[in-house]
Formats: C-alpha cells, sequence, structure tokens
C-alpha cells in the first residue's frame, strides 16, 4: 500500500476533548479524506505531515516509514518528501510569487534572490501560466493564481505525496469548478499522488479518487 | 563649538551601540519568550519590563550595585579588564537597560503575529528551526522590531538619569547631550543649553520620522 495511515491522539483541552483513531491504507493516486468540520481531517493531515506527533500508530508512504510509535521512528517534517498546500495557502507574504516558488530549492538560512531564477521555478511558473505574475508579492495577486503558487511551491522540490487541505474552500464558488478541473488535469499529466481532505460532496465527486470517509475523528466503515 | 559637538558624537556613539546591543538581546529574548509555553513567562515579562517603570537612578544604582568596582561582578569585569564606572561604555549599559523593554515589547508583539502556518509551511518545505527563524519569522517582525529599535535609539539618546549613575560628568568622556545640557543649566549658559536642546529633538524627530519609512514598502502596504 502506497499511503498507510494508522493514528491515534488524545487531544485534551480546559474544554474540549476529542480522541482521534484513524485508520486507512490506499494504492490510489487520489485518495480523498471526506467528512464534515471537525471529523479530524486536518490532525490526519497534519500528523502524516509530521506537524503533530500522535500518541500510537504508525505512517508509511511508498513502503518507507515516516512515524512509526513501536519502533519510535518520527521523521521531523523536513525529512519526509511530503508537501502540504495549506487551506488558506500559507503563501509567504514578503516574497514574491518566484520566490515563493523556489523557496524550498534555497538552502541555508538565505531566501531564495528575487534576481537569479533556477530553472525547476521558470518551469513551473509557465506550467501554471504564473508567468505575468512571478515578480509580485503573494498579497497582490488572485484567488486562483495563489492556489496556483501554493501548488507550484509544493512540487517544486518531487515530493511522493501531496497533501491539501480544502484545496478549493478559500476560492469564491465560480472559480472553484475550473480548479477542480485544473488539479485533477495536474494530477493526471504529472502523475501526482495526492491526499485531499475535504467537506465538500462535489469536491469528491470531481476528484473520482478512492473516498474515505471521516466523523468524529474516525474512518465511517 | 566643541561643546556641541563632543557630546553629540559621544551620544549618538553611546545611542547606537545601545540599539545594536538591544536588537540582539531584545529579538533574542522576545523570540524565546514568545515561543515558550509556561505560566513563568508573564513574570519573566513583567521583570523585563521593569526598566520602563523604575527611576533611571534606581536603575543606575542596581547598575552600581552589580557592575561597580565593589560590586557583585566587579571583581570579575576587573579581571576581563572591563570598567564601567565613569566610562562611555557603562554609559552604553546603562543606556542598553533603560531602552531594552522598548525593543523587547516591539518584538515580542511581532513575534506573536507571525501566522504560525507560514512557520509550518517552512517546515514542511524542509527548514530547520533556525532556517525557520532567519527566513520567515524574523523578516516577517522586521517591520514591528525596527519600529522598536528607533524608540529604543530616541530613548538612549535622551537617557539621563541611569548615565549620570554609573558614567558620571566627564566633559569629553562620559559628558551625554542630555548630562551636558543639565551642567549648562547649571552654570547659567542658555544659549549653549537652548542648542544642545535644539539638536536632541530634532534628533529624535529624525530618528521617529525613519521608522515609519524604512519599513519595507510591501509590508506596509498589506497590512491591513
Amino acid at each position: 500500500m502506497s499511503v498507510d495511515v494508522a493514528i491515534r491522539k488524545a487531544l485534551r483541552d480546559d474544554d474540549r476533548h476529542f480522541d482521534l483513531d484513524v485508520a486507512f491504507a490506499s494504492d490510489a493516486r487520489r485518495i480523498v479524506l471526506f467528512g464534515p468540520s471537525g471529523a479530524g481531517k486536518s490532525l490526519t493531515l497534519r500528523a502524516v505531515a509530521g506537524l503533530l506527533l500522535p500518541d500510537d500508530g504508525h505512517v508509511r508512504v511508498d513502503g518507507q516509514t515516516l512515524y512509526d510509535a513501536a519502533t519510535g521512528v518520527a521523521l521531523p517534517p523536513r525529512e519526509r518528501g511530503v508537501a502540504y498546500v495549506f487551506q488558506d495557502y500559507a503563501l509567504f507574504p514578503h516574497l514574491t510569487v518566484a520566490q515563493n516558488i523556489g523557496f524550498s530549492l534555497a538552502r541555508g538560512w538565505l531566501n531564495p534572490s528575487r534576481r537569479a531564477r533556477d530553472p525547476r521555478v521558470a518551469r513551473l511558473l509557465e506550467l501554471f501560466e504564473l508567468g505575468g505574475v512571478a515578480d509580485s508579492y503573494a498579497s497582490r495577486i488572485s484567488g486562483g493564481q495563489r492556489q496556483r503558487v501554493a501548488l507550484a511551491r509544493a512540487l517544486v522540490s518531487e515530493p511522493r505525496l501531496v497533501l491539501l487541505d480544502e484545496p478549493f474552500a478559500a476560492l469564491d464558488p465560480a472559480l472553484r469548478g475550473r480548479m477542480r478541473t485544473e488539479l485533477l488535469a495536474l494530477q493526471q499529466r504529472l502523475d501526482l499522488q495526492l491526499l485531499v481532505i475535504t467537506h465538500d460532496p462535489a469536491d469528491v465527486d470531481a476528484l473520482q479518487g478512492h473516498t474515505i470517509e471521516l466523523r468524529d475523528g474516525r474512518v465511517v466503515v | 563649538m566643541d561643546s556641541l559637538w563632543v557630546p553629540l558624537l559621544l551620544t549618538l556613539k553611546v545611542a547606537l551601540w545601545a540599539t545594536a546591543l538591544n536588537l540582539v538581546l531584545g529579538v533574542a529574548v522576545a523570540f524565546g519568550l514568545s515561543r515558550w509555553r509556561s505560566h513563568a513567562r508573564e513574570v519573566a515579562d513583567a521583570i523585563l519590563t521593569l526598566p520602563l517603570v523604575l527611576p533611571p537612578t534606581v536603575l543606575g544604582y542596581y547598575l552600581l550595585v552589580l557592575l561597580g568596582r565593589r560590586g557583585v561582578f566587579g571583581e570579575w569585569l576587573d579581571r576581563l579588564g572591563i570598567e564601567l564606572v565613569f566610562t562611555w561604555q557603562g554609559a552604553v549599559v546603562a543606556s542598553t537597560l533603560v531602552a531594552f523593554p522598548l525593543v523587547h515589547k516591539a518584538a515580542r508583539a511581532a513575534f506573536e503575529a507571525v501566522d504560525p502556518q507560514l512557520e509550518s509551511a517552512g517546515r514542511v518545505l524542509g527548514l530547520r528551526e533556525a532556517a525557520v527563524f532567519f527566513r520567515i519569522s524574523l523578516p516577517l517582525a522586521a517591520r514591528g522590531i525596527t519600529a522598536g529599535a528607533l524608540l529604543a535609539f530616541a530613548r538612549a539618546m535622551g537617557e539621563f538619569g541611569a548615565t549620570l549613575m554609573i558614567a558620571g560628568n566627564l566633559p569629553g568622556r562620559t559628558q551625554t547631550l542630555s548630562v551636558a545640557i543639565y551642567a549648562a543649566v547649571q552654570a547659567g549658559d542658555d544659549r549653549g543649553a537652548a542648542i544642545m536642546v535644539a539638536v536632541t529633538s530634532v534628533t529624535c524627530v529624525v530618528a521617529l520620522l525613519l521608522a515609519g519609512w524604512l519599513a519595507p514598502a510591501h509590508l506596509r502596504r498589506s497590512r491591513p
């Protein structure tokens, strides 16, 4: 199974208890975690990315163990080879579109230069039709463009798995349909492995993937 | 004119050193505190804000007790060859202490305003924690930190009480503008005092205007 997730996490707040106990495995290239808000979808995604440490269980992608409570393996996010597209895209407001896309190519303590452009960045700018806004700051571009920048930034380091958190929720409804088609076409063209979470049945229909339903922190069988 | 230039240059030297020290100290402490999840955090914050409310003479007294020849760290500093009482370096320490809360408060507010999601995005994109700080947190907080640093510079320019306590009033060596103004008024040199007052006021106004002007343009516009 190329994506094999089984995690347990107890979240205790002053006034809130939530028990996450999610297990699924799939070979599909498009996996969709579907459920209402508060079902634990985002927590699951964060655990796969390494941003949330589960209490127990394992996360394996393409046969590599990213997390395993039994053997004490817990790779930090930077070593997981997994990309994450956040719901509101989390573009860096102090960087241009091109710098955002090239972000993970620059190592060390300095951000990518505004002038020098890596060929991989140039290719993605072309692929996502972002050439015209390459030097604009993220706050100056439209919602659809923002999503494309977030996707391009995620893809530049050729991750083995792309996590998408409600990828269409931040878009206005008129744009949503187009971006769904765009994402599906992109996935097929580049043969990406996607793990998408959504509360919107229309996303489920459009993505035609392996759908797993979550409710109250568990997989609905 | 020496009676103006000598204290003015000394004051600028002291204020610049104090601002530079505070940029490093204030930013490091503010970043640490903004990430520290503990109830002791607010206590630490209160102690670090004390220089803002304590009379500068009290701060100067503490400095003498701690750093003076017969002070707690006096012998230790002596062995390192560091002399702080009646030196301009002592004036730097006094100004740094008095202006510290201005940088620290501004930097802490700026760090806490950085969206944690952006830092998470950086981690997933392959950054270590130090790189997350230098490539995301620090640039996003830069505007607030710069504003705090310019306030601190203006405050250090005008520092009087603590400076007088530890560095004294030695013309040409430790006599900063604000101390020189006091000395001039005491000596009945009203014209000299008026010139120095004008110079101090203009320098402080320029520093405050720079605070807005130095902010990176794209951050200035995108803030709601």
